[in-house]
């Protein structure tokens, strides 16, 4: 989290009351949201009400101890992150401290308090390269040079928001600090690599655009069925165990942006420990380097405070943002958003507000809309164009998507991704429900599909929906008078959409070739069901029966798609074996 | 240490008193009463002039004049070796009439959130002998894992026989003895003498009582008291495991008895209640127990959590099971159609989950073929499963052949790879062995989760051909 500097500490105040992670004090002149250090350990907190002489804190700590009298210091500076070089192939907490300089800092695998220490490193030297000359005019946002900060990302140093602007009158390439000057301007003013931005205001940019470019996620269901666009919004909403985190780590891993974003928001420390020690080691598909070059993490386990876990999907889409500013197309996902309105709720009721629906704060739906508005594909106020897309989990208690959380996340989104306990139940995963999802994208990105795809991407993708709605109409049938009793072109097609949901939607995301699934493969193996399809109707149309149709020796081998490697070979071959085994029956 | 003789209010457990000087939140209190009984309790609020305290012991029999003296320090727990073998109560003191115990340390009971960055990820298979948990929901070190289940099925027993039987098959094989043992936490709340008794005739019977480390807090003993068994326990188990290198397994049973209590303090409080009553920091609060489980990278031992759960009225939508299910790694779903039908454990596959299973099977964990086999295996199950109730309506001979066989997995799926009895203990490859024999019921064409050379491998050819001749 980014220093506060001294000059701008004012009146220190006194604790009152400790509750939990709220803490109220006396005298302290601080204004609302500015960061504040409570108690003699100097446990970092927030304002978050001020009523005549009594300041509310939420605190980002353990408050254990902690005793009426302490002093609290203020900062004079709202919640601020570190914005420079050094921040992708990070860790840090809600407020982001980062973690593996906690765990030196501490000397001790569990957090300690008090302890406090910058997001990116200010020691460490970077190899800066101008883009800009002595005596170009640069404005705010612009770009002035480049830093490699890891093998896939060239960190762009751009001028802070909020500067004059002018003449450069010195630039050169060298080593440097993110503190160090690497520009000056004839104004005198100074630009460092590092800037800091206050978490809970969007980082200003020029227009936001109607995004046309899908973020290619390497999941068959989504981008055959439900895309998201790059600067999309989306919600997976899921019970326990349909497979949320599961989904959004595929996500961080094959999605094809820029940058990575992701955010533990109160979910498992083992999750966390999961990705630290997969993502060093996996490629990303676009760059081939790893993937944790491209990443930044953020992790407050549901065991942190819960104040912090309030805090982290700030810090989290305003780093988003200012990779976004470089022109760079960022991927969020936060997991889970649920927990981020727990927290809210949580210090809400400590506040002792009037609650709104379920306990939850009256200002949730404001907060939810707020923070997915950040996302978008935009044009930024340098020139450049760059998304951040959002990807939210949500955890609905038993599962049931009437609640607070899911409902006003879904006026926001545009795309649903409804998880379903059935589905994981039976290991159908992605255990995403092909009737209730919904992505409003579709329209706008299908001219990208017909462009870079196929030409009948859209058509095709239709026929699938429309098989797979027929199939969910005819299973109703077949719950009562069971399959045998169905005419036998209804029988064909309910064995048509079972390939649908096994080869197709199905997706093994343990198996190393399954796991990304190309779209041009998605398309393929889509064409191989509707070929098979189309053939087994001709013949059906011929005369032959159904079991003698679905019995033939080819037909299973759809199901091996996903896994090859060289499918196109693959996929000719069987579509070939499969057309004359059946045309061989008339 | 100031005593104070101020008390304003009493209500439920809560009690409040004036104070003159600033008390720490947190912190732990004595209260003396009239008749000279000491009550202990804990700081919730701490304001200039007031603190509110909550009572582990009840409120009975305080009084305004009661003396209340603040320690100046967190709950600790004290902390040695010398505690396996020995039976404490909920409090933490021992009940056994065993020695004084001498700690070597004393640790705070709400212990610190562990650093993502400095956790290992859990991925050593932990065998339990019981297919139904090995085989398609397996445990490995590290993880949490609870029980979900209802009043009336039997849960301690499937308890008791992981305790029983937990290995880690490779250990064994090596003879390689690392000097990382094997201990057993047991953190009882709220539950039934007679079930105590069970628990502890079984922990005598198999010696397991000298490597475990008993709590009781039993149905009669204070609720609040509940808040800081599971607390004391877990501190324990983080003892042992990460200073002196045990593989712990903790038992926490009942946590519908927890969270009762939690409900009863956030009443007592007035606080703005969440769903059915319970706190809105319930979520938090049983986070800051479950992810005390774990592996700490550079330490010899690891904490596995087993906390058992009953659901009221079998709903695995109310608070406490669904908090729970959000916060562990899976769930073991016991399930009552399957305990009528006298299959032993009880234990339905279909909901369970185990989410650090995918990393901890394999080739050189398990065997290559055990992630397919489990996969095709709940697919044919559940397939069977919904074929059920097709069948009630339409009849066998209306389906086709292949459906009948579907049918027929998912009852020898119950009859011989679910019911093993609460003694049999069986290797993973046993195990598996089992699933292969009961894939065999199904064509090789449809074993489509399954790679094909582990087909080729192990699929029983014959025993294909005869079902298909009945």
């Amino acid at each position: 989290m980014s220093q506060a500097t001294e000059s701008d500490v004012r009146e220190d105040g006194v604790i009152e009351s400790v509750s939990g992670p709220v803490v109220t004090a006396t005298d302290l002149d601080a204004r609302m949201n500015d960061v504040v250090y409570v108690g003699h350990e100097g446990l970092m907190g927030e304002v978050i009400e001020i009523e005549g002489n009594i300041t509310t804190i939420q605190v980002y700590e353990e408050t254990s101890d902690v005793s009426p009298g302490e002093p609290v210091e203020g900062t004079g500076a709202p919640l601020s992150v570190d914005l420079g070089p050094g921040m992708l192939d990070a860790i840090y907490d809600g407020v982001q401290r980062p973690l593996d300089v906690l765990e030196e800092k501490m000397g001790s695998p569990y957090l300690d308090r008090g302890v406090d220490a910058p997001g990116i490193d200010l020691e460490k030297t970077w190899e800066f390269e101008p883009e800009v000359d002595e005596g170009d005019v640069v404005e705010t946002g612009d770009i002035v040079g480049t830093v490699p900060e890891t093998p896939s990302i060239d960190h762009k140093v751009m001028v802070p928001p909020g500067s004059e602007g002018g003449e450069v009158v010195s630039i050169e390439s060298g080593e440097f600090t993110v503190e160090e000057t690497v520009v000056e301007l004839d104004s005198g003013e100074e630009i460092q690599m590092r800037q800091e931005w206050p978490v809970r205001q969007q980082r200003p940019a020029e227009e936001k655009q109607t995004p046309t470019t899908p973020l290619i996620s390497g999941q068959r269901i989504l981008d055959g069925l439900f895309p998201i666009a790059k600067g999309g919004t989306a919600a997976i909403p899921g019970p326990f165990g349909s497979g949320k985190t599961v989904t959004q780590h595929q996500l961080a891993k094959y999605a094809d942006a820029d940058i990575v974003v992701y955010v533990g928001c109160g979910e498992r420390g083992n999750e966390m420990t999961e990705v630290i020690e997969d993502f060093p080691e996996l490629e990303d598909p676009t760059t081939g380097n790893t993937l944790m070059d491209r990443t930044c993490l953020i992790a407050n386990t549901s065991n942190m405070p819960v104040a912090a876990r309030e805090s982290c999907v700030y810090t989290g889409i305003t780093i988003a943002e200012y990779f976004r500013d470089m022109g760079y197309d960022v991927a969020l996902m936060a997991d889970s958003t649920s927990r981020w309105a727990e927290a809210m709720r949580e210090i809400s009721s400590r506040l002792e507000e009037m609650p709104g629906e379920e306990g939850y704060p009256a200002y949730l739906a404001a907060r939810l809309s707020e923070f997915y508005e950040r996302a978008g594909y935009f044009q930024n106020v340098n020139g450049t164009e760059g998304s951040v897309s959002v990807i939210g989990a949500v955890s609905p208690p038993g599962g049931d998507f009437s609640e607070p959380v899911t409902q006003n996340t879904l006026r926001i989104v545009k795309t649903f991704w409804a998880l379903d306990a059935d589905l994981a139940e039976r290991r159908h995963f992605p255990a995403i429900n092909w009737n209730e999802s919904y992505s409003l994208y579709r329209d706008q990105l299908d001219p990208w599909f017909v462009e870079n795809v196929e030409d009948d991407w859209p058509e095709q993708r239709q026929w699938a929906i429309d098989v797979l709605d027929e199939e969910a109409e005819l299973q109703e049938i077949v719950q009562l008078v069971g399959k045998d009793a169905l005419p036998e072109d209804q029988q064909l097609t309910l064995e048509v959409a079972r390939y649908l949901r096994e080869a197709w939607l199905q997706q093994n995301g343990f198996h190393p070739v399954d796991t990304y699934c190309p779209p041009e493969k998605t398309y393929l193996l889509l064409g191989a069901i509707r070929a098979y399809n189309d053939a087994a109707f001709e013949a059906l149309d011929a005369g032959v029966p159904v079991e003698e149709i679905t019995d033939i020796d080819a037909a299973p081998r759809i199901n091996r798609i996903g896994v090859q490697e060289d499918y196109d070979e693959f996929v000719d071959e069987l579509v070939d074996d499969i057309e004359s085994e059946l045309q061989e029956m008339y | 240490m100031k005593e104070y003789q101020t008390i304003t209010e009493i209500s439920g457990p809560l009690v409040f008193v004036e104070t003159d000087e600033p008390v720490g939140y947190d912190e732990i209190v004595e209260i003396e009463t009239g008749d000279g009984q000491t009550r202990r309790g804990q700081v919730l609020e701490s304001a200039s002039d007031h603190v509110a305290i909550q009572v582990f012991e009840g409120t009975e029999g305080i009084d305004r004049n009661s003396s209340v003296r603040f320690l100046g320090e967190t709950m600790k727990m004290p902390v040695t070796e010398d505690l396996l073998g020995r039976v404490l109560d909920g409090s933490g003191q021992p009940i056994d009439g065993g020695p004084e115990i001498v700690p070597d340390e004393r640790r705070d009971i709400v212990g610190e959130a562990i650093n993502p960055y400095s956790r290992e990820y859990p991925e050593e298979f932990i065998q339990t002998g019981v297919s139904a948990i090995d085989g398609m929901n397996t445990l490995v070190r590290g993880q949490k894992l609870p029980i979900f289940s209802a009043s009336g099925l039997p849960h301690n027993d499937l308890a008791l026989q992981i305790a029983r039987q937990a290995t880690v098959p490779e250990e064994e094989e090596d003879g390689d003895d690392d000097g990382s043992e094997f201990a057993v936490i047991f953190g009882a709340m709220g539950i039934t003498q007679e079930e105590a008794n069970e628990f502890m005739a079984d922990f005598e019977r198999t010696g397991a009582l000298e490597r475990s480390v008993v709590f009781t807090n039993l149905a009669d003993d204070p609720a609040v008291e509940r808040t800081i068994t599971p607390r004391l326990a877990l501190t324990t188990a983080e003892y042992l495991a990460f200073d002196k290198g045990y593989h712990v397994l903790v038992i926490l049973t009942d946590m519908t008895n927890y969270c009762e209590a939690l409900r009863e303090i956030g009443a007592a409080r007035e606080e703005v209640p969440g769903r059915r009553g319970y706190p809105g920091y319930m979520y938090t609060d049983l986070a800051q127990l479950y992810e005390r489980a774990g592996r700490i990278k550079g330490r010899e031992g690891s904490v596995t959590q087993i906390p058992i759960l009953t659901m009221p009225g079998d709903d695995d939508t109310h608070p406490i099971p669904d908090l729970t299910g959000y916060i562990t790694e899976g769930q073991i779903m016991m399930d009552r159609d399957l305990h009528s039908e006298g299959i032993e454990p009880p234990v339905n596959v279909l909901p369970s989950l185990s989410r650090l299973m995918d990393d901890g099977i394999g080739e050189g964990l398990t065997r290559e073929d055990h992630a397919d086999v489990s996969d095709q295996m709940y697919a044919a199950y559940a397939e069977g499963e919904d074929l059920r109730d097709l069948v009630n309506i339409v009849g066998r001979e209306a389906l086709s052949e292949r459906d009948n066989r579907f049918l027929d997995f998912a009852d020898r799926f119950e009859a011989e790879f679910v019911d093993q009895g609460s003694d049999a203990d069986l290797s993973i490859d046993e195990t598996l062995d089992i699933g292969w024999d009961l894939l065999s019921m199904l064509p090789k064409e449809e074993l489509n989760r399954i790679d094909e050379d582990l087909i080729e491998e192990y699929y029983e050819e014959q025993e294909a051909e005869e079902v298909a001749a009945d």
